[in-house]
């Protein structure tokens, strides 16, 4: 499934979107994250929205989501 | 839900103006409208700030500018609000969010511009990246 990073999460993977197998939900997808890219344990915090809506950690994904990485947020 | 849609006017550009909210928000009905104007500061604790540079994961983003407009019409008793943000560079001075919020009376409206406000910082997948002389950084990235 195909992964959007944004801010520096994007940095950190060094592209703006990556292609994932093999992850049963939002739990499993952070931690494969993590393991993947150490930098992202140092933020204030992380969150996956699933179909442009926040997704806690016992959402399940499924092929077609559309699934992003979200930062901590400073807009404004 | 229509009447919520009709009354509130969200928008993600690369320029935005104070004007067009304020124009979306006039209504005869409306005593009291409240205006928050976000722009560039030229230093971030004492050091000089050159240019931002804001990524918005743009349909997630005017989802929840939505959210937080509809929130204000139907819990708050705002009439009609306007919440705008921009995308890209901009430098000190330049205009960066503008929310405009109108209700009958001028309570209403105060209270609803801060929510909004205050909620699209810590809501909205909006990023904002700081460009110092010696550097750059994602702001708030880190605790």
């Amino acid at each position: 499934m195909r992964v959007l990073l944004f801010g520096i999460a994007k940095d950190l993977a060094g592209a703006p979107a990556i292609t994932i197998t093999d992850v049963a939900n939002v739990a499993a997808l952070k931690e494969w994250l993590y393991v993947q890219y150490p930098g992202l344990r140092e933020l204030r915090s992380l969150m996956i929205a699933v179909n442009k809506v926040y997704a806690d950690d016992e959402q399940t994904l499924s092929p077609g989501d559309e699934i992003a990485v979200i930062p901590p947020v400073s807009g404004g | 839900m229509k009447n919520v849609s009709m009354n509130c006017l969200v928008k993600i550009a690369a320029d935005i103006n104070v004007q067009d909210a304020l124009d979306f928000v006039a209504s005869p009905d409306c005593g009291g409208v409240v205006l928050f104007v976000g722009n560039v500061r030229n230093e971030t604790k004492g050091k000089k700030v050159l240019k931002l540079f804001f990524e918005c994961y743009e349909p997630m983003a005017i989802a929840e500018m939505e959210k937080i407009a509809a929130h204000t019409i139907t819990n708050l008793g705002i009439k009609r609000i306007a919440i705008l943000h921009i995308t890209g560079e901009k430098f000190p001075g330049e205009t960066v969010v503008v929310i405009a919020a109108a209700a009958p009376h001028r309570a209403v409206a105060f209270e609803a511009c801060e929510y909004a406000i205050d909620t699209l910082k810590q809501t909205v997948p909006i990023w904002k990246k700081e460009f110092f002389e010696d550097g750059a950084i994602w702001v708030a990235a880190h605790p």
